[in-house]
């Protein structure tokens, strides 16, 4: 996983609530095998208006998407995420995310920024206005910085020094093994299984 | 202090526990299907790890599967590659697979119930939301991203932060009318999508202890809908008899020990929820979508909302879009509401006792003119069973098509999708835009109601039937 440490830049204001991981990612590209190639398919039923957001041709090359409250709800698909990486993004802003999504973006190295709706509102009215306004997100200091906004939010200091060091989690757990091993040994024979070996 | 149900099951799988990092928890039970595995494996392939624990480990084919002609290969190749993936990643790592035109394919979550892998007390993930289906048992079950999925399969555990507990208690009885289904959607509209989020749910009062197994599961699946990553049904007799004589259930002593086990696994009487919601079942009546969000719901008796009704704004700007995308007025009637296809199946609604309710008021029957209806079974052992009572028949005679077990038109990843515009009344769990196929409007119903708005054509409860009947002389 690539390490988090500050990112700047311009940002897309998406004025909706509920934004559902089908609508990030839509059930037909979760045929493919890998974890490139979504970016297409980001948002692809709304981006067939020209006027959607992310049509604005002011807002190529955003790395910043403020979204509404609720996003990333519905299909644990990580498919979400990596289609947002791979058309550019690099953070999203929300008041609330659905748990599974938050935890695939930040396993993915995608930082999901909680933040008061009235600091969400005030940064939609900045980008809204200026869109070569630029949003700073501070994983170092836990900050988000844009002209006349000054916002701390929260994570975790496990997940930040996880997502700060670019770690992979599997190698962390495997640091572990002999605590696996133990708590493998002292399973109660009752419980199922699915193959005799 | 006494623990919660969920609590109890938490701390029964904790590996490792140490200050400032999320708990390691071991998990019991992992499923797999086509759609969130491929990167999982070819992960597991980069590092040269194998995969830990092959007996807690089980795949089936669901989510891309055809319902028709599934003897002949899959036309879309680009669901074909993916089930040859699967099919690949299974036998290259060993993991045992239940694939199109076994007796043990289905949906993910009708298999592991019907094996009797799912128990009350295990942990079980897979990488799809509605894993919470499994906590009718009692178990803690929940949905995992890809990277999640790589990470069971490597180390059999997942780190995870405790989430707080909340209890929906359901008190009273559930009129004759009303199904779990009705509920559960009844649940979502009063905490919002959002409302269990942080969250896992314990599903409990007398309304809930009266409700069959398949009932839970319905109620259980949709706690996602609800924003919860989990939801819970302390387990009881019924669980105990729907497990006894599976072919995974423990047999002799040690499904004493087992059972032994299972009654410990209730929430204690002083242990303290993080939060309470409290539901009068005798008030509930059917219940249906008109948005594009499973929490925009109301009563089959009421009127289309008023975006204009709503405080929120953000909940005013969602009504609004929902209803411009769902083709709707402000005020109409929900039953007025004409669809074009009707759904019956998913890991919502896809099990033997479903399909009974539907065939019960289809049974001799007409499907409306200009609607479609098709019935999907969630797994090849209930089309077995439904074709063993007859229930194929009474679909076949009243019009309905009856087709191969799998997800289907629940998301529409197969031929089985509704074309733009399209409005469908669906027993799955998920009425988002584009959900069932682009541009297609869905309204997530009952199986009672599935099958009587196929009847008329429009949103109907099976009470309607009766009137129209008398009047029409139908029959």
């Amino acid at each position: 996983m690539e390490a988090f440490t500050a990112h700047t830049g311009r940002a897309v204001p998406l004025r909706r609530s509920n934004v559902d991981t089908d609508q990030i990612i839509p059930a037909h590209w979760l045929k493919k095998v890998t974890r490139d190639g979504f970016e297409d398919g980001l948002f692809e039923a709304w981006r067939k208006d020209a006027d959607f957001v992310l049509n604005r041709p002011e807002r190529a090359g955003a790395s910043v998407l403020v979204a509404g409250p609720d996003f990333g709800t519905g299909s644990s698909r990580e498919h979400a995420v990596w289609a947002l990486q791979n058309f550019g993004f690099k953070t999203v802003i929300s008041s609330r995310f659905a748990d599974i999504f938050r935890g695939n973006s930040l396993k993915n190295g995608l930082l999901t920024v909680v933040l008061d709706q009235r600091v969400v509102d005030t940064l939609w009215e900045l980008t809204e206005a200026d869109p070569t306004a630029e949003i700073t997100v501070d994983l170092a200091k836990r900050q988000v910085l844009a002209e006349g906004i000054t916002a701390d939010f929260e994570l975790d200091e496990n997940a930040r020094w996880r997502l700060m060091n670019g770690l992979d989690d599997i190698s962390l757990t495997l640091q572990n093994e002999a605590d696996i091993a133990t708590y493998e040994a002292a399973r109660p024979s009752h419980k199922p299984r699915t193959i005799q070996v | 202090m006494g623990r919660t149900l969920a609590e109890k099951v938490w701390d029964d799988h904790v590996v490792r526990r140490a200050e400032g990092e999320p708990d390691l928890l071991f998990i019991d039970l992992h499923l797999l299907h086509e759609v969130t595995s491929p990167q999982a494996f070819d992960g597991l392939r980069q590092a040269g790890r194998p995969v830990r624990r092959l007996d807690l480990t089980i795949a089936t084919e669901d989510h891309n599967t055809p319902t028709l002609d599934i003897d002949k290969p899959i036309a879309d190749p680009v669901s074909r590659v993916q089930l040859e993936t699967l099919r690949k990643n299974c036998a290259d790592f060993g993991v045992r697979l239940h694939p199109l035109g076994d007796v043990e394919q289905g949906v993910v979550h009708v298999v592991g119930p019907q094996l009797g892998l799912t128990q009350p007390g295990t942990t079980v993930v897979c990488g799809d939301s509605h894993t919470s289906t499994h906590g009718a048992f009692g178990a803690l079950a929940f949905g995992i991203g890809t990277s999640q999925v790589e990470h069971v399969l490597a180390t059999q555990t997942l780190p995870l932060a405790r989430p707080k507990t909340m209890a929906i208690t359901v008190e009273g009885e559930l009129p004759a009318t009303v199904t779990a289904k009705d509920l559960i959607l009844a649940i979502i509209a009063r905490i919002g999508t959002g409302g269990g989020q942080g969250y896992i749910l314990e599903y409990r009062g007398p309304a809930i202890e009266k409700l069959s197994m398949e009932a839970r599961m319905t109620i259980c699946n949709m706690s996602i809908e609800a924003g919860a990553r989990a939801g819970m049904i302390a387990p009881d007799r019924t669980t105990f008899d729907y497990l006894q004589g599976r072919d995974h259930a423990p047999v002799g002593e040690e499904w004493d020990a087992a059972v032994a086990y299972w009654k410990t696994l209730r929430t204690d009487d002083d242990a303290v929820f993080d939060a309470e919601v409290v539901i009068d079942a005798t008030e509930l009546a059917p219940f249906v979508t008109w948005g594009t969000n499973p929490g925009q719901g109301a009563p089959l008796s009421a009127d289309v909302p008023d975006p204009a009704s709503y405080e929120d704004a953000s909940e005013r700007h969602a009504a609004e879009k929902a209803l411009e995308y769902m083709g709707l007025t402000a005020g109409q009637r929900l039953r007025d509401i004409r669809v074009d296809t009707v759904f019956v199946g998913s890991c919502t609604n896809g099990r033997i006792e479903d399909l009974r309710n539907a065939a019960s008021i289809l049974d001799g029957r007409k499907v409306a003119d200009g609607v479609r209806m098709l019935v999907v079974p969630g797994s090849v052992r209930v089309a077995l069973q439904a074709v063993e009572e007859g229930l194929d028949k009474v679909f076949t005679a009243a019009g309905a098509e009856w087709r191969h077990a799998g997800c289907s038109m629940c998301l529409g990843m197969n031929p089985d999708q509704l074309a733009p515009g399209e409005r469908s009344a669906s027993t799955s769990n998920r009425n988002f835009e584009g959900r069932q196929g682009k541009g297609g409007r869905t309204h997530l119903v009952s199986p009672q109601v599935a099958a009587a708005t196929a009847v008329l054509g429009h949103l109907a409860s099976p009470a309607d039937l009766s009137d129209a009947l008398t009047s029409a002389g139908v029959r």
